[in-house]
């Protein structure tokens, strides 16, 4: 009777614990990439034909451009970006030292280009910022996201996490509630994804340009109705490496071509 | 005539009204942007091919092929084709103009679409008739009415 | 000069109608958009594109707001003999950008 009584009980607890469709829709971190239709995929995938290719190449000749006042480059410290910026992007946000708190990549060259260039920093959305972060962000593509997590990233990731499950706005919306609760399913007829940063920065179809990952974080908070929080800000640094974290094991595919 | 042959006339009278989509004042504005183009010049179906996918992902990208039968030799080439979208604001979309080099008179880009419409293709060949095509492309999310908000 | 790429072939066999790809870096603002101010942004859009070869016109295209942003261009060459193949995009503000290869034929 008493096995009989613990057999009980252990049959519940497994079964309360059997994946629901939340959890089943996260078990595998999936890309934006497949919920994209057949012609998006394509175009991503050519190399010439993906628009955010053009910013890569932008990026490549600015790599090499000297910068007043300090007359350095990128290229006079970090010489040849395919192996010196190899991977780099799969470790991005990461805890800095020097800064005393995470920081992303736009962080880090605008941290380059005025303690090491004496130049001035770029600010986000600029066809320079973005023609860096997605020629650096290339480097990488086809490599696995790889984010640390502890030790000093932990209390930013603990502040990332509770932002995604935080319901915000005017419609009251957490990013889980239609990233996790409502993957697959249709929002003005389109598709809803899992909300992965693995290809940023994207080249959006509705944006008609390449865009960063706070910008989107800008545009899903507007969308809402919630006020966004600035370009930069620690709160968005922190989602993106909670993000980052979620999609672990995704590879690069900067530059992404989303709708 | 007595009341079901009359009751008759009226439903299949309706029903042809209703077959083809509902008219738009941008239907009257594409007819206007092929007039001020080609004149009121005839035009016959065929020859000229649109690619297109039949449910567009975005109206703001939409990828568009289009091909026209010819053999392009110094007698007998296609001197033009342009693309309209019959209910864009702005009906049409591009003229290609093809030059003694063109290897073939195709031409792939990615157009603009407001809504569900339909894309039409309509070339001039060096004889100057006109041939045209005209393809339905389902849009969920428009070009023209995007980007209201500020991000 | 706005940010452009070009793809044309390396050569090409006498006669071959080769594939050739143009895309340049532009806005193509449609004239619907709205600034953060909530004031409409004007058309500005790229007019015309023009691809030359062997010191005639492969294509000239006349572009429209209709045409999505960073336009993108493919269309085919009769290759006849190595030479330049020139690309020009004129900005409806008059800004000319433009771009070149060599086609090998023979």
């Amino acid at each position: 009777m008493l096995r009989q009584g613990l057999l009980g009980i252990a049959v519940t607890i497994w079964t309360l614990q059997l994946p629901t469709h939340a959890d089943n829709a996260n078990s595998q971190p999936r890309s934006g990439y497949s919920f994209l239709s057949a012609e998006t995929r394509r175009m991503q995938d050519d190399d010439f034909a993906n628009p955010g290719m053009l910013w890569v190449e932008e990026g490549r000749k600015l790599w090499n451009q000297p910068d007043a006042p300090g007359g350095k480059s990128c290229q006079s410290c970090h010489a040849n970006p395919e192996q010196s910026m190899r991977g780099t992007t799969t470790h991005f946000p990461r805890y800095s030292a020097a800064a005393g708190r995470v920081i992303n990549l736009e962080q880090q060259i605008n941290r380059c280009r005025v303690e090491n260039m004496k130049s001035s920093p770029l600010a986000y959305e600029t066809e320079t910022l973005l023609a860096l972060t997605n020629f650096i962000s290339h480097q990488a593509k086809g490599m696995t996201i790889d984010v640390a997590v502890d030790g000093p990233a932990a209390p930013s990731f603990e502040r990332g996490k509770e932002s995604f499950y935080m319901r915000r706005g005017q419609l009251n919306l957490s990013c889980a509630n239609c990233h996790e609760q409502h993957v697959g399913g249709r929002l003005h007829g389109e598709p809803i994804s899992q909300g992965q940063i693995n290809g940023f920065p994207i080249y959006r179809q509705l944006w008609q340009t390449s865009g960063s990952t706070h910008r989107m974080f800008a545009w899903c908070n507007e969308a809402v109705r919630a006020e966004p929080y600035p370009a930069g800000s620690q709160e968005y640094v922190d989602l993106e490496l909670f993000e980052r974290w979620r999609g672990r094991g995704l590879s690069v595919e900067t530059p992404a071509v989303r709708r | 005539m007595n009341r079901r042959d009359a009751l008759t006339a009226i439903g299949s009278g309706a029903t042809l009204i209703l077959l083809p989509l509902m008219s738009f004042a941008g239907d009257q504005d594409v007819t206007d942007a092929i007039k001020s183009v080609f004149g009121g010049k005839p035009m016959r179906n065929g020859r000229v091919t649109l690619e297109l996918p039949k449910l567009a992902e975005t109206g703001n990208s939409v990828p568009l092929t289009l091909s026209v039968k010819s053999p392009m030799s110094a007698h007998d080439r296609v001197l033009r084709a342009c693309i309209f979208a019959s209910r864009n604001p702005r009906p049409l979309i591009a003229t290609m103009t093809f030059g003694p080099h063109a290897g073939s008179a195709s031409f792939n880009t990615n157009i603009r679409l407001s809504g569900t419409q339909d894309v039409i293709g309509i070339a001039e060949m060096s004889d100057h008739s006109l041939w045209r095509t005209q393809v339905r492309v389902f849009v969920t999310v428009g070009a023209c009415d995007a980007l209201q908000t500020r991000y | 000069m706005a940010n452009s790429r070009i793809k044309v072939p390396e050569s090409a066999r006498v006669g071959e109608a080769v594939e050739i790809r143009a895309m340049v870096m532009h806005p193509m603002e449609n004239g619907y958009n709205v600034d953060t101010q909530g004031t409409t942004i004007p058309v500005h859009i790229i007019t015309d594109f023009v691809c030359r070869y062997d010191g005639a016109e492969v294509i000239r295209v006349k572009l429209e707001p209709g045409l999505s942003a960073n336009p993108f261009f493919s269309f085919y060459l009769k290759a006849t003999k190595t030479g330049a193949v020139d690309f020009e995009w004129v900005d409806q503000d008059g800004t000319v950008t433009t771009a070149g290869a060599t086609l090998r034929v023979g």
